[in-house]
This record gives C-alpha cells, structure tokens and sequence, in this order.
C-alpha cells in the first residue's frame, strides 16, 4: 500500500506524468498572457514542448567529460529534487503522507537555487558568475521570510508533519502565511520584478548562459516543474480548498495553481526589473516583517 | 521500428521549424537594420507567434543574424560568435551592408562582404529592410534549417 502510494505520487499524480505537461502548459501560460497583456499574440500552446525537442536535438559541444558531466548533472540534480519535493505535497490527505516532513519538503526546493549558482560558476562566462551571484543574494534574502513563514504555519499547529499543517492552520495565520509566501515567488522563478539572476539582455540569460542543446533543455524543463512545485506548495499548504473527493481535490490543486500563475504573470508584465538593494530590501523589510508577524500570530495565544 | 524512426525524425523537424531562436550580431553597421530586427518582436509583428525568439547567448542560437559590413574589428567576434552556436544553424545576412558593403565599400577598415568568412543561407537586401521582408528572411531561413541534417552528429 505504502509503496504504490509512493510510485503514483512519483510517476503519475503530481509527480512525471502531471508535472511534464503541466510545466509545459504554466511556461506557455506565462508566455502568451504576457504577450497578451502587451498587445501581442504570443506563441502557439505547444510551443515549449517544440522548444525541448528542438533543443534536445542539437548537436552537443565538444566539452571535456567534467565538464559535460557537470553541465547535465547539475540540472538532473535540481529536476530530481523538485519531483522529490512534488510527490511530498500533502494533496490527497486521507493517504497518511510519510515521505517526508516539513524540513525536507523545504530543503528540497532550495536545491535548484542552489544548482543555478554552481552552473553559473561552473560555466566559467563573466555572465554566469554575475547571475549567480545575484542569485546567491536574493536566494538569502527570500530563503528568510519563506522559512519564517512555513515555521509559522509549523508552529501553529505544533507539528512538521505536512499534511496536519495543510489540515489545520488557522485562517489567521495561512492567510500571512500565504502573503510571505507569495511574495517570495517572483523571486525563486526569476521573473520581474524580481528577476535579476537570469536578467536577458543585460546579463544575457545569467547562470545558463553558456549551456546549450539537451542541458538547456533540462534547464528550461527545470525551470516549469520549478513552477509547477512551488505553485503546488503554496496551493496545497496554505489555500483552503480541500473537498474529500480525491478527484475533485486533485482538480482544484491544478485550477488555482494556474489562477497563481496568472496572477505572477499579471506581476512579471506590469512592473520592471529592480535593482539588487531594492529587492533584497522588499524582502528584509516586507517579507521578513510580514512572515514575522505570522510567526508571532502563530506562537502567541491570541491567534486562536 | 523504421516507422518510430521517421516519426521522430519528422518530429525534430517540426520542432526545428517551430522554435527559431536568432541571435542578432551588429558587425560594425549604423544601427538602422539593428532597430527595423528589434521591431519585429513588436505588437505590431510579433514574431514570438512563429515561435520566434531573440536570445542574448549563441549558445541558445539555431539562427545568426547579421547587420554591418563586417569590419575588421568585429571580424573575430563574428567567427567566435559563429563558432560557439551549435549545429544545425543558418545564417541570415540583413540589410546590403553584409552583402556588399553598401556605402563603406572600398573603405579601408572594411574586411567584408560577409560571405568570405561564413556560409550565408539567406539575403535580405534593404538599406534598411522593412520589418516584413526580415520576417520573411527568417521564415526561409528557417525552411534551411528544416532541410540539414535531422542529428547533429551527421547519421541521417
């Protein structure tokens, strides 16, 4: 029982076989809401998964076999850490998730920031080493209030355990918990305004710069479950929507992930990339202070 | 297992066709091709509904365009630039200073016409070109693409 549980969640639902098409379907989303709300038509539907065979169909560069070795392991490494951390959402609560806890769900969503910088600098090109820097720095300034904020919600309900957070946190506390949040998104997608790391036409495309053929197209595929993880987080954590119906749940996981994304979008098209002290101060200030305050509602006995 | 063969290689040849991303390199010209290229990602031709994409890095590249007469100061940057994009790619020559130099021929820094260093698959002459005709430049240029080899690695 607990091992076919384990395989659904891995290959099928939410891990593989939803994650593929969904990461697809949010980076076209995202692409032809923006070109929308600029006036434009945008891309076609299918157009990341062309882009992915496309790129995985280019002739690789001659690179030593460390190098090569690197530039396909990092992205495998961050690919795999978001399925593991996809297949540990709490979406179906009557199965007793025991995959994982709190710390491991948090700790697997920071590799892929983590994979970034090693690329950039692995790439040995001044724009990676510039974007991973950048990402460096923002990675410190968002990690802070998305931890806060899933310590609040932790400490709320007095357990790591994710499926007791997603059951009962009080609404108090899951609604900061969700602003905090939300706020850090933006940041770990990299895209406007806070989208310094892999700033295109400034730094070019930061840490992937120098990455080309299949490992870009890991990238950019790492990139969708990336969305498609930290959408499913938020959803599945913070937001009150749970039915009883395994169906309907796993629906409606998917229906407000692609409301967020529409909602990131509407942020990514509207506002402009800021500059590094700017950013890293909305999160000291802003993220920090909201996920402080719901770290306070948490823990005091006013919050219910 | 022939049938899975010709499935996948008429795959990658749609997605090639589907998914031109260009890299834009300035070869010493004036800058007017350079804002006609820009105005193509426009609302008014928006090229991305052709899967079209300009990309900072050659490595993303599978389309060089190139604005300039080639001077002699940009000459290495060109083949750096033309070396560092990985197969299959096409290359397109904008606007008649890459063909022929336009005014600056015969100018003493100029190392051109851009077809002594690169192979060229398609002119667009213009002094500038219209928005429209890049775009069909491109859309040839990608049927170019299309024709070459379906792997990288020279088996067809």
């Amino acid at each position: 029982m607990e091992s076919g549980y384990f395989l659904l969640a891995f290959f099928i639902f939410p891990g593989l076989l939803y994650a593929i098409p969904m990461a697809w379907l949010i980076l076209w989303i995202e692409r032809k809401a923006s070109a929308r709300m600029q006036g434009r038509i945008g891309p076609p539907f299918y157009q990341p998964f062309f882009d992915f065979v496309k790129l995985m169909a280019k002739r690789p560069l001659p690179r030593t076999r460390l190098e090569s070795w690197v530039f396909t392991g990092l992205p495998l490494l961050a690919l795999g850490a978001l399925l593991g951390s996809l297949m540990m959402l709490p979406i179906d609560l009557s199965q007793a998730n025991h995959m994982g806890d709190l710390i491991l769900l948090a700790a697997l969503l920071e590799v892929p920031a983590i994979c970034a910088v090693l690329a950039g600098f692995a790439s040995r090109s001044l724009f990676g080493q510039v974007g991973a820097v950048r990402e460096g720095v923002l990675m410190i300034a968002s990690t802070l209030p998305f931890l806060t904020a899933l310590a609040a919600m932790a400490a709320s309900v007095g357990s790591l355990d994710l499926t007791t957070i997603a059951q009962s946190t009080p609404a108090s506390v899951s609604l900061l918990a969700f602003l905090a949040l939300f706020l850090c998104l933006p940041v770990k997608l990299r895209i406007n305004p806070f989208s310094l790391a892999n700033a295109e036409q400034e730094i070019y495309t930061g840490p992937t710069t120098e990455f080309s053929g299949a490992q870009l197209a890991l990238w950019e595929l790492t990139h969708g479950i990336e969305w498609v993880a930290l959408m499913g987080l938020v959803t599945s954590l913070v937001l009150p929507w749970r039915t009883g119906q395994w169906i309907t749940d796993a629906l409606f996981f998917t229906l407000i992930s692609l409301i967020l994304v529409l909602l990131l979008t509407a942020l990514s098209a509207a506002t402009a990339r800021l500059k590094i002290y700017q950013a890293t101060r909305i999160y000291w200030q802003w993220g920090f202070g909201i996920s402080l305050f719901a770290l306070l509602v948490a823990t005091l006995p006013i919050g219910g | 297992m022939h049938a899975f063969v010709n499935l996948r290689s008429s795959l990658i040849r749609t997605a090639r066709g589907r998914s031109p991303w260009l890299f834009h390199l300035n070869s010493g010209g004036c800058n007017g091709c350079d804002i006609e290229l820009v105005a193509c990602l426009t609302p008014r031709y928006d090229v991305e509904q052709f899967g079209i994409r300009l990309e900072g890095s050659p490595r993303h590249a599978d389309v060089l365009c190139v604005s300039g007469p080639v001077t002699r100061n940009t000459k290495s940057a060109l083949l750096t630039i033309y070396t560092q994009m990985p197969d299959p790619k096409v290359v397109v020559a904008i606007g008649s200073c890459p063909a022929s130099g336009n005014v600056f021929a015969h100018s003493p820094v100029i190392e051109g016409p851009l077809q002594e260093f690169i192979p060229v698959d398609v002119y667009v002459p213009g002094c500038p070109p219209r928005p429209d005709a890049i775009i069909e430049g491109i859309i040839q240029a990608v049927a170019v693409l299309k024709a070459k080899q379906y792997r990288g690695n020279g088996r067809e």
